[in-house]
């Protein structure tokens, strides 16, 4: 096991390293002087040379990679270009949005494809299967952006129930909840559709398997089937989806919070880009590929808990 | 049974609330969020809507009609000659933070905004000025080194605001001003809080008590915001598509009217053959405005024929010197010798530009000019089509007072047009003093970029505002890009 994590933990630097290479280049190549969006149409070249030195922008690129890197390592992500405060600042202030969010369309996505999957396998070929089916179906077709879009004009406009966007903090958090209700659903309902559907399938091939029928042959009830035979070894496709699903939501996130109007870190970097705020995007990629290479390693240390074998290869 | 009751608690908040605070609060839906608060650091429009006399004052302001009034100073006199201006100061007032406020504060802020190591976006405001002095504590004067026509309207913009020296470093973040309303909080992302002032020597005539303006980027959820009553107003709507339906809602006031932005066709004179009058004319013959504002602003914007808005008293309708005429167009594309057309439009992603460009394609194509029609982002726009004149055509809305001048700012520029004849008119317009022979070079002015066809002139970006019933004292059309929240009230 310990060589297993240094192994990964060597992994998971090099990535971070190469996210952040890749990004800074990008950043760099692509057209678009920070100081020019900042200060607009009217200002005067020297306005503008003064900015780019306050900024550092009149340094050489791999200079400032460098030190933007020598930060890093201390733990300091620089100074944003348009907002004028430490990146680290930005990004904490818009965790308690975007953390909540992302978690809780996790699990409730998990929970929800979970259910119907299983519930979708169980009565194969039978109406509540066709039923599931089609839903999901729909729920794959449909774009993230529109559903919630169609979820503020019922719940919002028309029945008033729940705040159309915006995020008044958790300080009252009653209010809160309330707001992160229709994003969460948006971006669960989408989601989940692909889970569902791999969990059907993932379910209804073991539920073929001999030892399915042996169990069965016992006498054991349909429930105990599916919860001590077939659902653990269904696990495995499963949770590699949830996993893939990670940095899809953070994606989907971005387009939640425009539509929500969600002070999130989407959002955030949505903004940060088109102010080719570049301390501030790498602050932020740096974040969501820690992220993403976070919950790649849950994965395998669940692979390695739902099935002890996957742990003997991994060593 | 627990649903309902949750139903009826959400209901209630809801409500509730809603109804407690509706006359003495207001919440601003706004589409732009400013990534500072003090407007000397950032050109983002947002920044003096939300604090250019609201938070922080100037010597003078600028009334709906264009006319200069009194502010921080009472009154001012100038000189014969035009060099010299004298502001006498309110004597009764003082910043938010309870620093005293006089005439050094003038001269520090000044000083600050004028220096030439500094990244001022406006510094060009400050151009003629050549000292600033204070007179005594309540009396400032400032020197010009020449006779500038547009001083006065300069030092009434947020770029003119007065700073305490104990806080300019934080204004970035806590703005502190003298204003009729003072910062309360800033949620980067959601929302930005105003609350009135009792200090200030006009809190007894504000109305309206505590102002929450929200980011709202998005112009399908700012309708929804608006619909679900989460917001009270709208000044800046992004969406005309959806005027027509809050127009029948009862609960709003659809107000329509003009901004200080000249949307245009803007051409690249350093790119044969559109340094050549006969094609530019071409280009404008091509162009049907109304079919453009139709489709582009569903109806709403008031076509132009030169570049200067039309709620300005010296404005002259231009638009009928190059009617929609492709047969006359294709006929000075002949003269011209030009034979298969290919030209790049590369025009930024807001929604006006990209869908005037798509129509200006085929209204160029029907003249037999092919058109390369490319969108690209405003990152990218700024840096390589404004930046690097990297273009043909574009598509832009300029949206400063008094840019008719932008035509005198040289080869340099990115239009990349020069013509001595219009940099010494322009130079005759900036020197004027008297008002109503301002009127008449601003008039010779507008009459002689028409008449070189510039640009491909197209219309005025509509101030599209939503208002709650019952909410008075906003500007329909406005000469400058604040608005000031002491004139609003509920009825």
């Amino acid at each position: 096991m310990g060589v297993f994590l240094a192994r990964r933990g060597a992994t998971f630097l090099l990535t971070l390293l190469v996210v952040t290479g890749v990004v800074f280049v990008v950043m760099t190549v692509l057209p678009g002087d920070p100081a020019l969006v900042i200060l607009g149409l009217d200002a005067t070249p020297e306005a503008r040379a003064a900015l780019r030195a306050e900024l550092g922008l009149d340094r050489p690129a791999l200079v400032r990679y460098l030190d933007w890197m020598a930060g890093v390592v201390r733990f300091d992500l620089g100074m944003s270009m348009s907002w004028r405060v430490p990146v680290s600042e930005l990004v904490v202030e818009r965790l308690p949005v975007t953390v909540p969010l992302a978690l809780g369309a996790m699990l409730l996505t998990t929970l929800t494809a979970l259910t119907l999957g299983v519930f979708a396998a169980s009565r194969h070929g039978r109406p509540g299967d066709w039923a599931v089916m089609m839903l999901s179906q729909l729920g794959i077709a449909v774009p993230a952006f529109w559903l919630a879009m169609l979820l503020v004009v019922l719940f919002a406009v028309n029945l008033g129930l729940l705040p159309a966007g915006g995020f008044p903090g958790w300080s009252d958090p009653w209010a809160a909840l309330r707001s992160l209700v229709l994003p969460v659903t948006a971006l669960t309902l989408v989601q989940a559709a692909v889970l569902t559907r791999v969990t059907r399938s993932a379910v209804l091939e073991v539920m073929r398997q001999d030892f399915v029928q042996t169990a069965r042959a016992k006498g054991l009830g349909q429930g105990a089937v599916l919860r001590r035979h077939v659902l653990p070894n269904a696990l495995i496709p499963i949770v590699t989806i949830v996993g893939m699903q990670f940095a899809s939501l953070v994606t989907g996130t971005i387009v939640i919070e425009n539509v929500f109007f969600l002070p999130g870190l989407g959002r955030l970097i949505f903004q940060a880009i088109a102010n080719r705020d570049l301390y501030t995007v790498q602050g932020l990629v740096l974040l969501f590929a820690a992220a993403t290479v976070a919950v790649n390693f849950l994965v395998d240390v669940a692979y390695a808990w739902i099935d002890p074998r996957l742990t003997e290869r991994l060593r | 049974m627990r649903w309902n009751i949750l139903l009826v608690a959400a209901l209630s908040l809801g409500l509730g609330l809603g109804a407690a605070e509706a006359r003495t609060t207001l919440t601003i839906g706004i589409q732009q969020e400013p990534p500072v608060l003090d407007p000397t650091l950032d050109a983002t429009a947002a920044i003096a809507v939300i604090t250019a006399h609201n938070v922080f004052e100037k010597l003078v302001s600028v009334a709906e009609d264009g006319s200069i009034v009194p502010a921080l100073a009472h009154r001012f006199e100038v000189s014969d000659d035009g060099l010299r201006y004298v502001f006498h100061l309110h004597d009764d007032v003082v910043f938010h933070d309870g620093a005293p406020f006089d005439a050094s504060n003038v001269v520090f802020s000044f000083e600050r905004a004028m220096d030439t190591s500094g990244a001022n976006p406006q510094r060009q405001s400050f151009a003629f000025v050549e000292k600033v002095e204070a007179l005594d504590p309540l009396t400032v004067q400032i020197t010009l080194s020449r006779p500038d026509a547009f001083f006065l309207f300069n030092m009434a913009q947020a770029q003119a605001s007065i700073f305490s020296p104990e806080t300019v470093a934080t204004n970035a973040t806590r703005p502190v001003g003298t204003g009729p309303y003072r910062f309360v909080a800033w949620s980067r992302g959601d929302r930005l809080t105003l609350e009135r002032f009792e200090g200030h020597r006009d809190a007894g005539d504000v109305a309206i008590e505590r102002v929450t303006f929200r980011f709202i980027a998005d112009p399908t959820a700012a309708v929804a915001a608006l619909l679900a009553g989460e917001i009270d107003a709208f000044p800046g709507m992004p969406a005309p598509e959806a005027l027509a339906r809050l127009e029948r809602d009862p609960r709003f006031d659809v107000v329509v009217g003009t901004t200080e932005g000249e949307v245009i066709l803007a051409f690249n004179h350093g790119r044969p053959p559109l340094d050549d009058l006969r094609v530019r004319r071409a280009i404008s013959h091509a162009l049907d405005r109304q079919a453009i504002i139709d489709g582009a602003y569903y109806g709403y914007g008031e076509p132009i024929g030169s570049f200067f808005p039309p709620h300005h008293r010296a404005y002259v309708d231009l638009t009928g010197l190059y009617p929609h005429d492709p047969a006359r167009a294709r006929a000075l594309l002949a003269e011209a010798g030009v034979e298969e057309l290919r030209l790049s439009l590369r025009v930024p992603t807001f929604p006006y530009a990209r869908r005037s460009a798509e129509i200006v394609q085929a209204q160029l194509a029907e003249v037999g000019i092919r058109v390369a029609l490319e969108t690209v982002e405003w990152g990218y726009w700024i840096s390589e089509i404004f930046g690097n004149r990297n273009y043909d055509m574009t598509i832009i809305a300029h949206t400063s007072p008094n840019d008719l001048g932008n035509f005198a700012r040289g080869p340099e520029y990115y239009w990349a047009f020069h013509d001595p004849a219009f940099d010494a008119l322009w130079e005759r317009v900036r020197e004027a003093t008297d008002p109503a022979e301002m009127d008449r070079l601003l008039q010779r002015a507008q009459r002689f970029v028409a008449a070189e066809a510039v640009h491909g002139f197209l219309f005025q970006l509509p101030q599209l505002g939503v208002y709650r019933q019952g909410l008075t004292g906003y500007r329909v059309s406005s000469p400058v890009i604040f608005a000031p929240l002491g004139e609003l009230a509920w009825e």
